[in-house]
């Protein structure tokens, strides 16, 4: 005989100024099963959960409906109390009386009834709850980082550092990101490469780090603390253990005149190439679509001259399981492109450059040595206009968000110029400029006043070239909007951040969400920054939204720390409420047929197929058998079956039945 | 007719419509009260026989909203809920339901005035509609004549 | 296929000449298009800044007319009733209470059946496919496309072609064996309505557009807007006196050009009307 307690919160004023709960309490006494009602003003406070747990004992309720705010809230909250009243933890129920009726409905008749309502069907549910057991799976300590840039290496150090194994995979031939491709890095103008090469080093030397370059994850599956990742290590043509890494092989490719990707196309690399000389792991890859052996049939300059023979021509790709607990996700950012922009030139302009070719331009081991020269035909800009905002804040583009870190490092641009080209004018456009950061306004305020680069606060409507100059046009709107034509030897374009090619094929691999503009989306975007809607998966660094460097190394050790976390136990215990498939005695077994069904529907590959012997090992019966470690309660396996043989536990047929008549009907 | 108060049930996935319906309390934005929500962790769980027993327990519209395409936090079941439904639309509207009385919709975490827009239409549309007495009657004629032939 | 051409005012005044190139051409690819019986003013330029009941239900008389006349593609030539009926098609496909209310206003019955084109479409769709046999004399000239701020805009309601760079004009016009230059100025401000209350400031932008095209060395600026047209040709005094200058590239329109290379005569394609003398021929 079912004893009910229901307990209706007024949540200060926020149920009670439009719900009657008095009313509602005295409607709820009268259901039948209910033993005991009460009403109280702050149920989630310490006394209201005192108050569950001694009515609990008091009234010896074999189930609790906390009529309240929405389970999405303080489910948790309620199911300890019921616990610690001494009742199981599932056998307790909310109902959602404020986020779905008193915050959504002016006071009256029809609210108190709709309140009513909601209380009877969770009464009614809440007699069909069954006493479940927590699900306890183990926890594999290793974690997965997926990208090696700064936010990765971070994160990868952080775990490691924890005493726990990592593995890194990283798309490219090299770890480093695009922070390895940056000159200076603003605020303090210290060079990039080198705060950044110790920390690449440290991580292919570390004992806990595996380093998978030139590798990409293709398939996750499992659940947190059991992930098993799919990695396709892509054919390097190189047996890496042979590689010395003297790099003969690099300078006599005859193939030299392929687009450098890590030189942002403004020089040219061979076929065979380590991505820069710093490069982690140090070791060259051979450029299949490009080397001249792949696409003719013949060359082999590579074996020929390697000393080591370590060229392999046969090498295939290569697929590996790992099995992780964690997975970091860091993949970063992208940039649009100069033929993004129409009005500057689509691209076709040969001095109008994006800002990651600045970098490069400005870096000592760029293409020009450092030097601030022209693509177009080498020669010192003196005349160069910094265009912030191209693409950022312009819905028109479809990219109505600010792109963080434009304002500053076009400051840094500006200033590198003015260092470099002493007798140059630096004019930069831009809508506002948001230096929040520490030491960050006061850099800029360095770039205007100690380097006396031009700031414009105007749009600029179009560049166009004109015998061989750039016109630059635009508007001065702190002079009463006046026009202004600036004739430009060199524009570059702060170009807006985006996300990754790919992030969004990734994200669905990964299971996790990202927002319409393909960056991956956090669990809040208050409180779980870090967390993915997805346990178990972390994010770091750019691929969330485009941050700057300090902010991506402090997720990446916010992300870091979440993971030790996870690993600090080796066991976890998860909500049961997963699927089952009925099983009762011979001969039936099960009114499970073994149509199958179910199985391809499955998100997770839960579903197992199980074989009912007879004693002589006979096959009796073929059923499916949900793996309740992978199964994450979704039912759609429930809604298919044919014969209703599965049910879900928390939400069983008869629960939601149950429900619909309880809600419609009054009792 | 004017005094009808039409019942409306929402069957809705947790993660997507009941959290979006979480935010149109938390925004405060008011719709009508006549529509009264069931969580289900996910529309692929969702039984479309629960719509002919909602009927036949007096609904007289229902709701129907999970996640968005591609959102669903368990990867698939919108999309396997939705291929059900297709088959089953054809099937209620073969047998003569009045489809006009159930809305289907995606309504994510972060559109909670569109949830409110969905009850104020769903219902609006199903007020206009009337009482659905002519489903009740059906299924309770046939229950009696079960009953008589025995 | 039925095609009704639109000609609106300018065509019957002062680009007399563009309307002659377009019957011409059109005569000489055998299309007789059929212009649209009781036509009004479509509302340019002005209308829509005073009164925006008017500014809709003036074009929408002119679609229901071509509605009620069976016609299927209605031919616009001059780009700024191009953009008004297409504007209005637009808002009244949006806002079907609206629509109800125009057709109120005017009397008639409006669907939105009937399609709108420019004439670079209807260029490219009835022209270019049997251009090949019937050019006599390549247009072996280097020309600046000008578009002008209409044809392309605004370019969420018309989609069509790309609105900071266009391209269908040097497409046609590289058909016909001319070389359409690398042009900064092809959608900037020709001074539009400007050209009868300030021809100051038409005198600066339009020769500003000049200025670049021919400095680029174009032979021609080709237009498809007969505003542009006069603001380019007939403001040409103006323009030279504002510029102390003696600019003489002339200004053609698309349609002229291409009668040109399918062996049309200047006079059938109305290039006497000019002002500013064309050499070409």
């Amino acid at each position: 005989m079912a004893r009910i307690g229901v307990f209706i919160c007024h949540c200060g004023e926020n149920i009670s100024a439009t719900v009657d709960c008095g009313k509602v309490c005295e409607a709820a006494s009268k259901l039948k099963h209910v033993a005991y009602a009460t009403e109280y003003k702050y149920m989630c406070s310490d006394p209201g959960q005192s108050l569950v747990k001694n009515a609990i004992i008091e009234h010896k309720l074999t189930g609790v409906v906390v009529s309240a705010c929405s389970p999405r809230m303080h489910e948790p909250t309620f199911r300890k109390a019921t616990a610690e009243g001494g009742l199981n933890p599932f056998l307790c129920e909310m109902a959602n009386l404020r986020e779905h009726c008193s915050w959504v409905h002016e006071k009256g008749e029809a609210t108190t009834e709709k309140a009513i309502d909601i209380v009877r069907t969770l009464v009614e549910k809440v007699k069909r709850n069954a006493a479940l057991q927590p699900i306890r799976v183990p926890v594999t300590k290793a974690a997965l980082v997926i990208g090696g840039g700064i936010a990765g290496i971070q994160a990868a150090l952080d775990i490691a550092n924890c005493g726990h194994k990592v593995i890194m995979v990283e798309r490219s031939p090299s770890i480093g990101g695009h922070m390895s491709q940056l000159s200076e890095t603003f605020p303090t103008l210290d060079c990039s490469q080198c705060i950044l090469t110790p920390r690449m080093v440290e991580v292919l030397q570390h004992p806990n780090i595996t380093l998978y370059s030139y590798a990409e994850v293709e398939q996750l599956d499992g659940f947190i603390g059991n992930f098993v990742a799919k990695i396709r290590k892509k054919a390097k043509s190189l047996d890496e253990k042979a590689c010395t890494g003297c790099g003969l092989c690099i300078t006599k490719c005859p193939q030299k005149k392929i687009p450098n990707e890590f030189e942002e196309g403004m020089g040219f690399r061979p076929a065979i190439y380590v991505p820069f000389p710093q490069a982690v792991p140090n070791r060259p890859v051979i450029d299949k679509a490009n080397c001249t052996y792949y696409i003719k049939g013949k060359c082999k300059v590579c074996e020929i001259v390697c000393p080591t023979k370590a060229i392999r021509f046969d090498q295939e790709d290569e697929v590996i399981d790992v099995e992780v607990g964690a997975v970091v996700v860091a993949t970063g950012f992208d940039i649009k492109r100069a033929d993004f922009f129409p009005e500057y030139g689509y691209g076709k302009l040969k001095d109008v450059i994006d800002g990651l070719q600045f970098e490069r331009l400005a870096s000592a081991s760029g293409p020009t040595n450092g030097e601030i020269l022209r693509p177009s035909d080498g020669q010192k800009p003196k005349n160069i206009v910094f265009i912030a905002c191209a693409g950022s804040r312009d819905p028109a583009k479809g990219i109505a968000y600010c792109s963080k870190i434009c304002c500053m490092y076009t400051a840094k641009h500006a200033m590198l110029y003015k260092h470099k080209v002493h007798e140059g004018n630096a004019h930069v456009f831009y809508m506002d400029i948001r230096s929040a950061g520490k030491n960050y306004d006061e850099f800029v305020r360095r770039a205007i006043e100690e380097d006396h680069v031009n700031y414009i606060r105007g749009r600029v409507s179009t560049v166009y070239e004109r015998d061989g100059k750039l016109i630059v046009k635009g508007v001065d709107t702190l002079l009463g909007a006046q026009p202004v034509e600036i004739v430009a030897d060199m524009v570059v374009l702060a170009t807006a951040g985006v996300a990754n090619p790919g992030a969004e094929e990734l994200a669905q691999r990964l299971h996790v969400s990202y927002d319409s503009h393909k960056f991956f989306a956090e669990a809040h975007p208050k409180l779980k920054p870090v967390e993915t809607n997805t346990a178990g998966i972390f994010l770091a660094g750019a691929c969330q939204n485009p941050k700057d460097i300090p902010d991506s190394v402090s997720q990446a050790s916010g992300a870091a720390v979440k993971v030790a976390a996870l690993f600090s136990q080796s066991e976890l215990t998860r909500e049961p409420l997963v699927a089952a498939v009925n099983r009762f005695g011979p001969p039936l077994y099960s009114t499970c047929v073994g149509c199958f069904m179910c199985q391809p529907v499955c998100p997770y590959q839960a579903i197992e197929r199980e074989e009912i012997k007879s004693r002589d090992g006979k096959v009796i019966k073929s059923l499916a058998k949900i793996n309740e470690g992978l199964c994450q309660g979704c039912g759609t396996c429930v809604a298919l079956c044919r014969s209703k043989s599965i049910d879900l536990y928390g939400y069983t047929n008869e629960q939601v039945y149950t429900e619909v008549v309880a809600l419609l009907n009054d009792y | 007719m004017s005094d009808f108060e039409p019942k409306v049930v929402a069957f809705v996935c947790n993660w997507c419509t009941y959290a979006g319906a979480d935010l149109t309390g938390t925004s405060r934005i008011k719709y009508a009260t006549n529509v009264k929500i069931i969580r289900f962790p996910c529309t692929g769980r969702i039984d479309f026989m629960l719509l002919l027993k909602s009927f036949a327990n007096g609904a007289d519209g229902i709701i129907i909203s999970g996640c968005h395409p591609n959102d669903c936090h368990y990867t698939s079941g919108n999309f396997h809920a939705k291929r059900r439904w297709i088959m089953f639309k054809e099937l209620m509207d073969f047998m003569g339901i009045d489809m006009k009385r159930i809305t289907y919709s995606w309504v994510s975490a972060a559109e909670g005035a569109r949830w409110a827009e969905v009850v104020n239409t769903t219902v609006a549309r199903v007020r206009e509609l009337g009482p659905y007495v002519s489903y009740q009657k059906m299924v309770n004629t046939h229950i009696e004549e079960e009953v008589t032939n025995e | 296929m039925k095609i009704g051409i639109y000609p609106g005012c300018s065509l019957e005044g002062s680009a007399r000449d563009y309307n002659e190139s377009v019957f011409a051409l059109a005569k000489a690819f055998d299309i007789e298009p059929v212009q649209i019986p009781d036509w009004n003013c479509c509302g340019a330029t002005a209308a829509h800044n005073l009164n925006k009941e008017l500014s809709l239900a003036l074009p929408a008389r002119i679609l229901a007319l071509a509605e009620k006349h069976g016609v299927d593609e209605i031919l616009v030539p001059c780009a700024a009733c191009y953009s008004r009926l297409v504007v209005t098609k637009h808002e009244l496909q949006k806002h079907p209470e609206l629509k109800n209310r125009i057709c109120e206003v005017i009397e008639m019955d409006y669907k939105g059946t009937s399609k709108i084109i420019n004439v670079i479409e209807w260029i490219d769709k009835y022209i270019i496919p049997k251009l090949e046999e019937k050019v006599k004399k390549p247009f072996n000239y280097k020309v600046a496309c000008y578009y002008g701020c209409l044809l392309v805009r605004p370019n969420k309601v018309l989609n069509y072609d790309r609105v900071e760079d266009p391209q269908t004009m040097d497409v046609v016009m590289s058909k016909i064996g001319a070389t359409a230059i690398d042009f900064a100025f092809k959608t900037e401000c020709c001074g539009a309505g400007l050209s009868i209350s300030r021809t100051d400031i038409v005198s600066k932008l339009s020769g500003k557009i000049i200025e670049d095209a021919e400095h680029r060395g174009a032979d021609a600026i080709i237009v498809a807007c007969p505003m542009c047209h006069s603001n380019l040709d007939m403001r040409r005094p103006d323009i030279n006196k504002y510029w102390n200058k003696e600019f003489n590239i002339p200004v053609i329109f698309v349609t002229q050009a291409i009668g040109l290379a399918v062996g049309l005569t200047p006079a059938q394609v109305g290039l006497k009307r000019h002002f500013v003398e064309v050499k070409i021929s």
